[in-house]
């Protein structure tokens, strides 16, 4: 058995992500990977924080990076966002002493203190490189051969770097997919700007660069995009119908998050792991590989 | 490094105060940055135009652009910037310092996206998303949320769109706004 603290973040707690915490938990299970979800986390800030009050946003990370370093496990998220921003606070406590004198001033408030020992870590990287795409094959009960997926990774599972995947070109999405017997489609911009949180405030301006990455899935034969993130997998799917209004195509591509897709082929009653929740409809790519 | 008439420069030493501001001092204009950035289309001026601006101390200019607003936070620029200066947290330096001298520009809704965000996280320390779109809307067009409705419902029907905010336990939340006032208290990042 395998041990981490676990961050889902807002939206796979409460939000419109909840199948991503409900695969990845019955993924990890199948895993032997014991989630234990932190008391009491709270938002991580993301970026709108970070831009409206530097210092508040780094005490609204810290919080929970203080309460995670009392557990001594790595911290996993697995929420894109999440990851950048705590892996921010972490990097500016170890560059710039005078910032983390003043954050852990006000933690004080709470009587907290953080000493910047937490190893933040994405769920991709615990799942590619802690358990290994050879321990995840050797799980697989019906491969998906023949599923053709886009491998999704987004902008902030991998940068800023050093990560644990290359910056521009990450392959570990790649590999996994493959290790479930599934194709992993060539996709040019597996790394470009889905939008973010731009989607709600310069809807026009997101939609135009998700519908570059839909095109891109599309024409190089995917049937179904993987993703890493509740915000990209959100402005694929459910935006997906308002990008093929305003470009006047005709996009029916599945965006399902990773952990649903090894659930599939680890056996693991589909009943857990959200389908329903797709706005576009998974059902017809999936057919072939769900027990009815 | 100095690059300009430190000293008289205010502007610049108040970003170069922010960590990750600092490396604005490096930047030697070769606008990879700007050649990265998925959205420089839609800037005033391009991230190069903007440090460049930023170091012949144009406060006004710069903070009331729309440039650094329509930064995504993808960090391209930051992998790829041959100074190692942290491009994506600069913009996000210059969006605080826009929000605190009340320049921010009112022709983008992100700054106002962003505050209502925040202040979901800061009154209780989670961002219920169906509350946060409708305030946001409320704040600056109500009538987009008429639009937004079909996109709801089919949310709604999806089991993706939920009423009920998640909580902490009251003594965290008292913790969590603790904290925060400490921090107002201690007058932000300088």
């Amino acid at each position: 058995m395998r041990y981490y603290t676990y961050f889902p973040g807002c939206s796979a707690s409460h939000g419109g992500a909840k199948a991503y915490d409900w695969s990845a938990q019955a993924v990890a299970k199948a895993l032997e990977v014991e989630l234990i979800e932190l008391d009491d986390w709270n938002c991580c800030g993301s970026t709108p924080y970070t831009s409206v009050d530097e210092l508040a946003s780094y005490c609204v990370s810290a919080r929970n990076l203080a309460l995670a370093e009392k557990r001594g496990l790595d911290l996993v998220t697995p929420c894109s966002a999440c990851y950048v921003i705590l892996n921010r606070t972490n990097s500016a406590f170890r560059e710039y002493p005078a910032l983390r004198a003043k954050v852990n001033e006000a933690l004080a408030a709470g009587d907290l203190e953080y000493h910047g020992t937490v190893n933040v870590r994405h769920l991709l990287d615990v799942f590619a490189n802690d358990i290994g795409c050879e321990e995840i094959a050797s799980r697989v009960k019906g491969d998906l051969g023949g599923l053709k997926v886009a491998p999704y990774y987004g902008c902030q599972v991998v940068r800023p770097s050093p990560g644990f995947d290359h910056p521009e070109s990450p392959e570990s999405l790649d590999r996994l997919i493959k290790s479930l017997g599934a194709e992993a489609t060539p996709f040019p911009l597996k790394t470009r700007c889905c939008g973010g949180s731009l989607v709600i405030s310069e809807e026009n301006v997101a939609l135009e660069l998700a519908h570059k990455l839909l095109d891109s899935a599309s024409s190089n034969g995917a049937e179904c995009i993987a993703t890493v993130c509740p915000l990209c997998q959100t402005n694929l799917d459910v935006y997906q119908s308002r990008i093929n209004k305003k470009f006047k195509t005709s996009f029916n591509l599945p965006v399902l998050f990773f952990t649903q897709l090894m659930g599939i082929a680890f056996g693991i009653d589909r009943r857990s792991l959200g389908f329903e929740k797709c706005i576009v409809s998974p059902k017809e790519v999936l057919a072939g590989y769900i027990e009815r | 490094m100095e690059t300009k008439v430190q000293g008289s420069n205010t502007f610049l030493q108040e970003i170069c105060a922010i960590p990750g501001g600092e490396g604005i001092r490096l930047c030697i204009q070769c606008g990879t940055c700007s050649a990265s950035c998925p959205n420089v289309n839609r800037m005033d001026y391009t991230p190069r135009q903007l440090f460049a601006m930023a170091r012949a101390g144009m406060r006004e200019e710069v903070l009331s652009s729309n440039s650094m607003w329509f930064c995504l936070s993808c960090y391209l620029c930051t992998v790829r910037c041959p100074r190692g200066i942290k491009v994506t947290d600069l913009m996000h330096a210059l969006d605080c310092l826009a929000v605190q001298q009340r320049l921010s520009s009112g022709r983008t809704y992100t700054p106002t996206m962003y505050r209502s965000f925040s202040d979901f996280v800061y009154s209780i320390g989670s961002v219920p998303e169906m509350s946060f779109m409708i305030w946001f809307y409320l704040l600056t067009n109500p009538l987009r949320a008429m639009k937004m409705m079909p996109m709801a419902l089919s949310l709604l029907k999806h089991g993706r769109l939920s009423a009920r905010a998640r909580r902490l336990k009251p003594e965290a939340e008292r913790q969590f706004k603790a904290i925060l006032d400490k921090a107002e208290s201690l007058g932000g990042i300088r």
